[in-house]
């Protein structure tokens, strides 16, 4: 069990910046995910806390202790790849095992542990099954054996769950997150998919361009995202954004959309005028004859309970969240009425957040 | 109708007419017998009295002898009817076989210490060129070696005139170091031209296995070190036995710097081959008996290693 904590890590490669001045700890026992698009310096990251690679600046801490340049089977760390990486040259059992003949474990123990861990993961009758033959979700079981036998400081898992079936993946994320629970272990997860990291992680660090965007609860970074780029990446469909031109006063709990008032939750900020834009979670819109903001309709998309319903309005396109009883038709004439207090806003320039009162869905509960 | 569906997707590829596979069939064992037939005509000269070898038409019945055999591992000396009658009694099979030709055993042929010294060159250079292609081929796959791609267009460009061309200069260069006439010095040279080859066939196969494997090892305690030899090379097994005998095949033939770099110790059997043909008349069947002999090792070597041919293992625990 630990705490990671990663100092001011960069990572380049000759003229690439892959990871740029990370900052960031794991408290013992949190399951944390790294979440963003490919090529953002994620699993970069969680390579450099393997020791699979050498951060170009930084620190890397285990429990307070430093292992920046400690060789990776020094760290007394887990690692499970996306594409399980089971020995073929072994069987289930073998693979499972090689950690702890590693470590130069005796046979019968090894044999124990090995048995014990396949009860865990309920993979107990494939043990003398070869890898080749085991479909992939118990591909992934395995790999996850091999990573748990050992019983290390931490987990960290590089898309563990890329390779699966959609279906599979669904099965596999409830089960990570009961393994997880049960032994309690930190963990560190990568991956490119919100809905993993959103359903399974207690902590999420959004990552773009080399750079951590926000770290906080799946709630956190969902209701009040620090920038443009995590509001745009969580949720589906993402954050509309409405762009405008002003000035904020900090206490002001209204703004000047272009020619009419819009009322946001209070601004906790000055602003001299700037392209600012406004954001809207797609379900927080709805339609209201009345409202200033209008549009045609463009579309809509059925979801079951609710659809998507795009919007073109004179400032851009709208997505919005509704229950799929409203009646639309193309090309209709509506208003957009937005929930005030759930509006965020953004400077363009920088993308960052403008602080507010906004506190989200946690004030809601 | 599950199971006649079960089977009817089983195969994804259609199945090849019986027609088809007769013609093809048909085709590979014309290919196979255009290929051994001058093979099974050398083993069956080994076997030949010299008479029977020359004979024209070409005698495909006749009576086996192992004179070819005893030629090519003798000296023997030609004495005149009357000294041979004065001798003891043949001792052994062979010296009443060379009696019968007014001949007498003079001694061993140098052939035995020939093939030996082609052994020691061959496999030596083989397992040199192997081991050290291996480790380039490894770091060439794994690390950021700065000019990589230079560096690997460099060591193939040392293929790419032909041997002969530099003969000369290493000829005066081996004479400075005095390696010629040498094993070590023949094994260094093979080891050399063997190298570039090993290294980008390995690199290829090396490339081939994902990284995963490794790192996985590398996490779980192995050092590098130990990973390579645990983890990669079980799965590298066929690059490297294909390589193997691919170096094998070269060093054991080659014939041009045999010929030009040795001339007694480390004499190669390319070069001592045809010195046969000129003791005592052309002496046919003792040439097809060296060839014979010279054969054998490839073939072996070959046979033993051609599980590992056939890309059989796949790399089925990883899904690409």
């Amino acid at each position: 069990m630990a705490q990671i904590r990663v100092e001011n890590l960069r990572k380049s490669f000759d003229q690439f910046t892959a990871v740029e001045g990370s900052n960031f700890t794991i408290d013992d026992g949190t399951f944390f995910a790294m979440l963003g698009p490919s090529g953002c310096g994620k699993t970069t990251t969680l390579r450099m806390i393997a020791g699979l690679e050498l951060p170009t600046e930084g620190k890397i801490l285990l429990d307070g202790e430093d292992v920046t340049f400690r060789r990776a089977a020094a760290r007394d760390i887990a690692f499970v790849f996306q594409l399980f990486a089971l020995y073929p040259h072994m069987n289930v059992a073998g693979n499972i095992g090689f950690p702890l003949k590693c470590q130069g474990m005796g046979r019968r123990e090894i044999r124990e542990r090995v048995r014990e861990t396949a009860r865990l993961l309920r993979i107990e009758h494939l043990l003398s099954s070869k890898t080749s033959k085991l479909s992939g979700g118990d591909r992934q079981r395995v790999a996850l054996g091999r990573a748990m036998v050992r019983r290390p400081k931490a987990f960290l898992m590089d898309e563990p769950l890329g390779a699966l079936d959609a279906e599979f993946r669904h099965l596999m994320c409830g089960e990570l997150r009961d393994l997880h629970d049960r032994i309690g272990a930190t963990t560190v997860y990568v991956t490119h998919d919100q809905l993993e990291a959103m359903s399974m992680a207690d902590q999420i660090a959004v990552m773009n361009k080399g750079r951590v965007e926000q770290i906080g609860s799946p709630q956190e970074i969902y209701d009040r995202p620090a920038s443009m780029f995590v509001a745009d990446f969580i949720g589906s469909p993402p954050m509309n954004f409405l762009r405008f031109e002003g000035s904020l006063r900090s206490g002001d709990r209204a703004i000047s959309f272009h020619d009419t008032r819009i009322a946001v939750p209070e601004i906790r900020e000055d602003r001299p005028s700037a392209p600012l834009a406004l954001g809207i979670r797609p379900e927080h819109i709805r339609f209201a004859d009345a409202a200033p903001v209008r549009g045609e309709v463009f579309g809509a998309e059925y979801l079951g309970t609710t659809q998507i319903v795009t919007v073109d309005t004179a400032h851009g396109r709208v997505a919005a969240r509704l229950p799929s009883s409203a009646l639309l038709r193309i090309g209709e004439t509506v208003g957009l009425e937005f929930r005030s207090e759930r509006l965020a806003l953004f400077d363009v320039g920088s993308g960052a957040a403008i602080r507010t009162a906004n506190e989200g869905s946690a004030r809601h509960g | 109708m599950t199971a006649a569906l079960a089977k009817s997707t089983a195969h994804s590829i259609v199945e090849a007419s019986p027609r088809a596979k007769a013609v093809a069939g048909g085709l590979v064992i014309l290919y196979a017998v255009i290929t051994i037939l001058p093979l099974l005509w050398i083993v069956a000269t080994a076997f030949k009295s010299q008479s029977d070898a020359i004979a024209y038409p070409p005698k495909l019945i006749f009576e086996p002898t192992l004179e070819g055999y005893v030629n090519l591992f003798t000296v023997r000396t030609r004495q005149t009817p009357d000294f041979i009658a004065k001798l003891p009694p043949p001792q052994t099979w062979y010296d009443k076989l060379v009696r019968q030709h007014d001949m007498v055993i003079a001694g061993p042929s140098k052939v035995v210490p020939r093939f030996v010294n082609s052994l020691i060159i061959g496999f030596g250079s083989t397992f040199l060129a192997v081991f050290l292609g291996t480790l380039a081929a490894y770091a060439f796959s794994r690390f950021r070696i700065p000019l990589a791609d230079d560096l690997l267009f460099f060591i193939l460009s040392t293929r790419m005139m032909p041997p002969v061309a530099v003969a000369i200069p290493i000829y005066l260069m081996y004479r400075q170091l005095n390696l010629t006439d040498t094993r070590l010095g023949m094994i260094l040279l093979y080891t050399a031209v063997n190298v570039s080859l090993a290294v980008w066939l390995l690199k290829g196969f090396i490339d081939e296995i994902p990284r995963e494997y490794e790192e996985a090892a590398l996490v779980d305690g192995y050092t590098r070190l130990q990973a390579l030899r645990k983890v990669v090379l079980p799965q590298a097994v066929t690059g490297i036995a294909a390589t193997a005998i691919f170096c094998l095949i070269f060093s054991w033939n080659e014939y041009a710097f045999a010929v030009l770099l040795t001339s007694g110790e480390a004499q190669t059997m390319p070069p001592f081959i045809p010195f046969i043909i000129g003791e005592g008349g052309q002496d046919w069947p003792a040439v097809a008996a060296a060839t014979t002999l010279f054969v054998v090792p490839i073939v072996l070597f070959t046979v033993l290693l051609r599980k590992h041919l056939l890309r059989g293992i796949t790399f089925g625990a990883v899904r690409k």
